[in-house]
């Protein structure tokens, strides 16, 4: 960036000097900003851009908006640090220059003061949020029900249980994720910058004495404009309207792919029901979200279930080779659960119309591993379906297998009447009465102070390291968390081998490996550019971003293959087998006469680097693990106003950035536009007299040719 | 700093050139080709001392401040020497062209006197300079904010429209005190024009302190246009005519 410094020392050198030396400066800055975006020295004089900004985007449905919008020039307002609630009435009421961008800490963003401020959207004109690194004692902005409404319960099934009427499952949540701004929220962080907005404003913006503070104020301008409105229907006619060559797409649904693998493989083109065929499925959930936008980690929403049963199906690996269980059984992870279970109802769509290797009818029962970072204590919660018990054989089922497959832990059985939590057996349950368990660490009201919120990272699960160790060893250091994590997934997969009818002598030989647990914990919650993970993927790359739910079609254009999102590596490692394929052989796997892609998936990975040479050890590995589309039926039916399946979409937009500048009063910029035009007028007067005067001013310019040249 | 500060900036600093240029210029081909070709000429002036300074400091440690300082007001000084040069350059060129452009008149004699000459091409240097001084701010001058983040002064634009409008005019009259004492052999004109750029030049290093730079630039400025009315064949008899007739003018029509 050195011609970026030398522009910036030139700002310096120039002070704001004129003539010979602006017009030197002009022309060298053109001439070598030729490679250079942004060097213009004015500009960086004026605004200051703010680079670790997070926005809130915005998000349709089938009936509603939720989420924040800008003005597509950006929304301009004078900065305003809330200092308390009482403190609103400044940017609502009493403040002299409206309009207003409020700065808030965390603990002030609150359900009531972000209504308040919606109710006065003309005085406000945005929002910026200050997230610290130490969490509040408690933040959810979800709904205290989450996905209520796509459930098994409604008034048809289990009334008295619809709606979270016995139980309120998120009752710190505040709704705030799904209440829709009409000016722009952004998040920043606790770094120079804030330092510096703050600084601004108590330079420039603090009110002396009650009188009204002086111009030129300390302003924020933010830039989030969203180009879809109202709800998903109006949306998706818009991304349809076929005017040019490059059409406009307006929004796009959420979607990404679900991850599953099994025991024994399936032929992956055979669809539908398989006779005699009884599959126990192990399901997870792989993404949360946040207020803000792609900062959701989900460590205890979503990572401590679908970590535990990564390990899982890595410990039944062995045994399963050694003695083959009668059932198969089927890892399911999930994507897109947040929003209305978009995952699990694509995968039960397709069960019920034959696009998937297996069919509703196979499904002898479900284990699904909820939230389960046991926090304290050592109590696990099986959460079932009582309307579904009450089906007799049903119960026996659930009663005899499943409830007991499961020791070391104190295993309880929550209240008879209780719902099921929100989970993706309920979409199971929708399509037909399966036996079913939800494991989690909270009897009835999550125990989750921050569910789907920024604030659910690593901290949240105790996540805590040694200062002294590096990266490296940080990555293989076994925390408590990853202990317990362990313990859970050994109860996992002993469970899910007995559910499968495997050999209960061989039960107490499963047990998980804590290293994996806590290399998977470190790569998910800390840092996911590790030398574990880069081994299991198939190149260096981006690894995606973990938890909030990719997005395959950015802003303005839509890869055609998304890259293999991680989960899918690490289940490939953990259950398939290493082989001695080549690379090409690796490709096209289908020339040799024991491999078959129609069984398996074959992946090159990269492998680890041995200690003594800098080549990665590549191999070949054939796992029975698979990629699935998760899409909302809703948007292969084409019923955008469903109300049956997840219909969120999510808006598209330019650009989205943030700066801060200065600005002037009114009354100068009048000033210097009243004195602009009265030296136009005064000019063209003056020139047009002398001009018609002209021979008489200058007697002498009639002087004959002959003048001495 | 919005619409209102662009258009009050872009009339202060080039609402005398653009009348200058409709009742003067415009009606005039030649007139037109003059101050295009002069604007030209100036431009070329400042892209060679643009390149020697571009040289000097990439040829040097671009992380000391004070020498950098040093080189740009060292290619400034060289930019306006430059400038001069170019400018007596444009004279011989001018002077060349008017033989031709003489034997090919239909007029007799040729069509554009040294002195209407001097002027158009001090006006064309005028106003290529005005635009390289201007243009870059007024554009930022649109965006929402005003200077002064980082200590400027918030009068910052209208401070740059000014000194673009008295340089632009000083260029003009530059031209015409310039050319005359080119004609008249009275080399030390020369000399005089290239002190008084330089000072001009000087006082422009004392922004931000406005008042010491504007001011005085602005006397400067009537000072040359004194003189300039005067080399051009001014003088305070016909002042006296104009205001007489005016009176005589007003005495018969009414």
């Amino acid at each position: 960036m050195k011609s970026h410094a030398m522009c910036s020392n030139m700002v310096r050198c120039l002070g704001d000097g004129n003539t010979s030396l602006q017009k030197l400066a002009t022309s060298i800055v053109f001439f070598f900003c030729l490679s250079d975006v942004s060097c213009n020295s004015v500009e960086q004089k004026i605004y200051v851009e703010l680079n670790n900004t997070v926005p809130c985007v915005r998000l349709l449905n089938a009936t509603h908006q939720i989420g924040c919008q800008s003005s597509i020039s950006g929304d301009t307002g004078v900065i305003h640090v809330l200092e308390s609630e009482a403190d609103l009435e400044w940017p609502l009421s009493k403040g002299p220059n409206p309009p207003y961008m409020v700065l808030l800490e965390s603990s002030l963003f609150t359900r009531s003061i972000m209504m308040k401020m919606k109710n006065e959207s003309n005085r406000v004109a945005g929002v910026a949020v200050v997230v610290p690194n130490t969490s509040p004692p408690e933040f959810s902005p979800h709904t205290t029900c989450p996905n209520e409404n796509t459930g098994v319960y409604s008034d048809n099934y289990g009334p008295n249980l619809a709606h979270c009427n016995t139980t309120v499952w998120n009752p710190r949540g505040n709704g705030l994720s799904y209440e829709e701004f009409d000016f722009p929220v952004f998040s920043l962080k606790e770094d120079n910058e804030t330092e510096f907005i703050k600084q601004c404003y108590l330079d420039h913006n603090r009110a002396v004495n009650g009188s009204a503070p002086q111009y030129p104020l300390c302003a924020m301008q933010l830039f989030s404009h969203m180009h879809a409105v109202t709800n998903t229907p109006t949306c998706m006619r818009r991304n349809d309207i076929n005017f040019s060559i490059n059409p406009e797409m307006v929004c796009d649904p959420l979607g990404d792919y679900n991850v599953w693998g099994s025991i024994r493989p399936y032929n992956d083109t055979v669809f539908g029901h398989k006779e005699n065929e009884s599959v126990v499925i192990a399901a997870a959930r792989l993404d949360s979200r946040a207020f803000f936008w792609e900062v959701s980690t989900g460590a205890e929403g979503s990572v401590s279930g679908f970590v535990t049963l990564l390990a899982a199906a890595q410990a039944l690996r062995e045994v399963t080779h050694e003695a083959p269980p009668t059932r198969n059984i089927l890892f399911a992870f999930f994507q897109g659960e947040t929003f209305d279970y978009i995952g699990s109802s694509r995968m039960v769509y397709d069960m019920e119309n034959g696009k998937f290797v297996i069919d509703l009818d196979n499904i002898h029962s479900v284990l699904e591993i909820g939230q389960v970072a046991v926090h304290s204590g050592t109590n696990l919660f099986l959460h079932s379906d009582p309307v579904s018990r009450r089906n007799n054989t049903v119960n026996d089922e659930v009663r005899e297998e499943l409830f007991s497959s499961f020791f070391v832990f104190l295993l309880v059985e929550p209240n008879v009447s209780q719902p099921l939590p929100p989970s993706s057996l309920q979409r199971f349950l929708r399509a037909q009465p399966i036996p079913g368990i939800v494991l989690a660490d909270h009897e009835s009201a999550f125990n989750n102070r921050y569910y789907e919120s920024f604030y659910d990272n690593a901290a949240n699960l105790n996540l805590t390291y040694p200062s002294d160790l590096s990266p490296e060893e940080q990555l293989e250091f076994v925390t408590d968390t990853a202990k317990s994590l362990t313990d859970v997934a050994t109860v996992v997969a002993r469970a899910l081998y007995k559910q499968a009818g495997g050999n209960e002598s061989l039960v107490n030989n499963i047990k998980a490996d804590p290293k994996i647990v806590t290399q998977m914990l470190y790569g998910f919650l800390v840092s996911s550019n590790n030398s574990w993970f880069q081994a299991c993927h198939k190149h260096t790359g981006r690894y995606g971003v973990l938890g909030y739910l990719g997005l395959h079609c950015f802003v303005f254009f839509c890869l055609l293959e998304p890259s293999p999102p991680e989960y899918y590596y690490l289940l490939a490692n953990l259950t398939g087998a290493a082989t001695n394929l080549t690379q090409s052989q690796c490709q096209k796997p289908d020339e040799l006469p024991n491999e078959s892609r129609q069984m398996y998936s074959y992946l090159w990975v990269q492998g680890i680097v041995p200690p003594n040479s800098t080549e990665r050890d590549s191999f070949c590995v054939r796992a029975s693990v698979r990629l699935t589309k998760a899409v909302s039926p809703a948007f292969e039916l084409g019923e955008y106003a469903s109300k049956d399946y997840s219909t969120w979409t999510e808006s598209r937009w330019k650009f989205i950035k943030a700066r801060i500048f200065l600005v002037a009063s009114r009354d100068l910029e009048m000033l210097t536009l009243g004195v602009g035009v009265a030296v136009l007028f005064t000019s063209l007067l003056v020139t047009y007299f002398i001009s018609t005067k002209a021979d008489v001013l200058f007697s002498s310019t009639r002087e004959p040719a002959s003048a001495a040249y | 700093m919005t619409a209102a500060v662009f258009f009050g900036c872009a009339f202060i600093a080039f609402g005398p050139a653009f009348s200058l240029f409709i009742f003067t210029i415009a009606k005039d081909p030649l007139r037109v080709i003059i101050l295009i070709a002069g604007a030209f000429f100036w431009l070329v002036s400042l892209l060679l001392s643009s390149l020697v300074w571009f040289i000097a400091t990439k040829a040097t440690n671009a992380q000391d401040l004070t020498l950098q300082k040093n080189l740009l007001i060292f290619g400034s000084i060289f930019s306006v020497i430059l400038q001069e040069v170019f400018r007596f350059a444009y004279y011989r060129l001018l002077r060349k062209a008017n033989e031709g452009l003489a034997a090919i008149s239909e007029e007799d004699g040729p069509p554009l006197s040294v002195r209407e000459m001097a002027y158009v091409a001090g006006l064309g240097f005028g106003i290529m300079s005005g635009a390289f001084s201007m243009i870059n701010t007024l554009s930022d001058s649109l965006g929402p904010g005003t200077v002064g983040m980082f200590g400027d002064s918030q009068y910052y634009f209208i401070t740059s429209a000014l000194m673009t409008l008295a340089l632009t005019m000083l260029h003009t009259f530059w031209g015409v005190v310039f050319f005359e004492g080119c004609e008249r052999k009275r080399w030390w004109v020369i000399a005089v024009v290239l002190c008084v750029h330089l000072m001009v030049f000087s006082l422009s290093l004392l922004n931000p302190f406005y008042v010491g730079s504007i001011l005085p630039v602005y006397a400067i400025m009537l000072l040359m246009a004194v003189w300039a009315f005067f080399s051009s064949g001014g003088s305070l008899h016909n002042i006296t005519l104009l205001w007489t007739c005016r009176k005589s003018n007003t005495e018969t029509s009414s």
